[in-house]
């Protein structure tokens, strides 16, 4: 329990330190940040949509103190301020719009990959030196040089454009109205396959390397060995003994690698038009829409410090130790 | 630390035997050798990487063997001149995100207490911010341009070396060479420029690899986007001016499958010298290997379990 909270509060001060990031950046520009923020509206934003943002960002007279509150007061409410590009409907609308899809993307995507990348390892240290063991770590290796976004692009071309397989974007046809029936369902599934395919192809390498590593250490170790001179079954050696142990850097990494892959996945959704926060993030940078860039900003961070809380309890479960309050 | 006495190959030299010795990082080298060179005299042999060459989108021909884009540009001549800027921003940011790293994690490890504790949350938080994301918000801010993109990566980067090296620093810092150096009465200073980083050297180099994969591949990211200066000519600008010109849905495959696959070939290149050196570096791989092969002469299979072998 002291562990969960000790972790909560880490992500509390993770998230201030973002919030404050968000804050500082605008005041971080060469010159007077308002005046230098506001010309670039000039002629395209109404008067008052122009004091509405002003006010959100704290960019008035009071004090840098007082503006800051201001900041976070509004952040605490939802209010992100009036995107630009999509004027004049509020960040905070914008972004939900797209939430789902990205979540649903990169979310899909980091646990197929985590769990086939993990089995592979585990089944290469077990049969070390055979053929997954020589084939598959360095394929995969070389795969995860590649740009995400590039061989979205590669597979969009080849299986998409060219063979015709899968469709060439979006989250589902244009033709369908969301909703639990089956043919949506089934279309959703159909335009994530390459999405999801590329995103994973690219980060199972380093599950794969690490499980495989640790694995090969573990099952070198005295209590493996006891395990097998017990005369159990390999199955339950390798997985109720071993795996078990060996994953724990894994999961420790699956934190940390959330935010990478939702990076990768960000640029994925691009070459995809697929409608998530990748593709409203492209939008704000070509329309420099501010408010929008640095909303999607905070709400990914918040998603992702969220994302590893969750992992922290799945360490909890995984290792007794630190359910023990030991270091 | 050294106790060496004998006199022994300089440093270069003993990394230049090793990599030689090795296949997987000779392999690397030489990959990377082709690309420096590439970015150090290539750009004299195409030309003018902007000039409008021909027919836009033709395919790769024997006058422009890599194609045409989208402008009419010969993609080879830009692949070439984008080198020299990609490879250079990588490797500036790979070295400064390590010598980052290496103060704050050395600092944070060495000096223990308060320091510790707040220079741990610092990077502990970085590790867990989203890098891309952030990576947009603050380049959007300021000029565009490879300054702007250098410290963008930077910023995004340090935390992962400084944890790596803090770790290790804690680890250096409690054996017996360091302790009688204190007995001693070295400063600080001198111990940890002396006695810690020359025992993480091996460290270092592979961070520094590391680090260049993750600032040529999180650049070509950025400037994909179009964060960077989309009017100079780079890998990751090439990449996006293909998906502006939608050159997927025409079919213009040459356009962006030769710029990917020579960000892979680089980052590959480096990787496949990183795990080199980890097998050159790490002396239970070395033992295991030549212990392995003993066994094979003798004729024996080798078991599963990591073998135990002894020195000399």
């Amino acid at each position: 329990m002291r562990y969960i909270l000790r972790r909560l509060g880490f992500y509390m001060i993770a998230a201030w330190v973002a919030l404050t990031l968000n804050f500082f950046l605008p005041r971080l520009m060469p010159g007077d940040p308002a005046t230098a923020l506001f010309a670039r509206f000039r002629g395209r934003l109404a008067p008052e949509a122009m004091q509405a943002l002003r006010e959100t960002f704290g960019l008035t007279d009071a004090s840098l103190f007082g503006q800051y509150f201001t900041y976070l007061a509004h952040v605490a409410k939802g209010d992100f301020g009036v995107s630009v590009a999509y004027f004049p409907a509020p960040v905070s609308e914008v972004i939900a719009t797209g939430l789902f899809w990205t979540l649903f993307l990169a979310g899909t995507a980091v646990v197929v990959s985590f769990v086939i990348g993990t089995l592979i390892g585990i089944a290469s240290a077990w049969w070390r030196h055979g053929w997954i063991d020589t084939v598959l770590p360095s394929t995969f290796a070389f795969l995860g040089a590649f740009p995400y976004f590039w061989l979205a692009m590669v597979a969009l071309y080849g299986l998409g454009f060219t063979l015709g397989w899968f469709p060439l974007g979006h989250a589902y046809g244009d033709d369908l109205t969301p909703g639990f029936s089956v043919t949506f369902l089934a279309d959703v599934v159909r335009h994530a396959v390459l999405p999801v395919g590329t995103v994973v192809l690219a980060t199972l390498g380093g599950w794969l390397l690490t499980m495989r590593n640790t694995m090969i250490t573990v099952l070198g170790s005295d209590y493996v060995n006891l395990a097998r001179a017990k005369g159990l079954s390999p199955t339950r050696v390798v997985l109720r003994y071993a795996a078990r142990n060996a994953l724990l850097p894994s999961v420790t990494g699956f934190g940390m690698a959330l935010g990478f892959v939702l990076g990768g996945s960000l640029l994925t959704e691009i070459v995809f038009s697929y409608p998530g926060q990748g593709y409203l993030l492209v939008q704000a940078v070509r329309n420099q829409d501010y408010p929008l860039m640095q909303g999607i900003f905070l709400v990914i961070t918040l998603a992702v410090l969220g994302a590893n809380w969750l992992v922290d309890l799945v360490y909890l479960w995984l290792d007794p130790r630190t359910r023990e309050g030991k270091s | 630390m050294s106790a060496v006495t004998t006199p022994r190959t300089t440093g270069a030299a003993v990394w230049w035997m090793a990599i030689r010795r090795d296949r997987k990082a000779s392999v690397g080298a030489v990959l990377l050798a082709l690309f420096v060179l590439v970015a150090l005299g290539g750009p004299w042999l195409v030309g003018d990487p902007d000039a409008l060459v021909g027919i836009p989108l033709q395919p790769p021909s024997a006058s422009h063997w890599l194609g045409t884009t989208g402008q009419g540009q010969d993609v080879l001549a830009q692949l070439v001149v984008g080198t020299r800027v990609s490879l250079a921003i990588g490797f500036a940011v790979g070295l400064v995100v390590v010598l980052v790293g290496a103060l704050v994690g050395v600092t944070a490890g060495f000096c223990g207490g308060r320091v510790d504790a707040l220079l741990s949350l610092l990077f502990n938080v970085f590790l867990v911010i989203p890098g891309l994301p952030l990576a947009i918000v603050i380049a959007a801010y300021l000029p565009s341009g490879p300054l702007t993109l250098g410290l963008v990566l930077v910023v995004t980067g340090w935390a992962w070396n400084a944890r790596v090296v803090r770790a290790q620093t804690l680890s250096i810092r409690a054996r017996d060479f360091v302790a009688a150096a204190t007995v001693a009465g070295e400063s600080n200073f001198r111990i940890v420029t002396r006695e810690i980083l020359p025992n993480m050297t091996s460290l270092l180099v592979a961070q520094v690899i590391g680090s260049t994969v993750y600032a040529i591949g999180a650049q070509v990211g950025l400037e994909f986007l179009g964060l960077g200066d989309v009017s100079r000519t780079t890998w990751g600008t090439n990449l996006y001016w293909a998906q502006n010109d939608a050159a997927l849905l025409t079919g213009a495959w040459w356009t962006f499958a030769p710029t990917g696959l020579c960000v892979a070939l680089v980052g590959f290149g480096l990787t496949l010298l990183n795990s080199g050196f980890d097998e050159i570096t790490n002396p239970r791989l070395q033992l295991e290997r030549a212990w392995r092969a003993h066994l094979r002469r003798r004729g024996h299979e080798p078991g599963r379990s990591t073998p135990v072998v002894r020195h000399g």
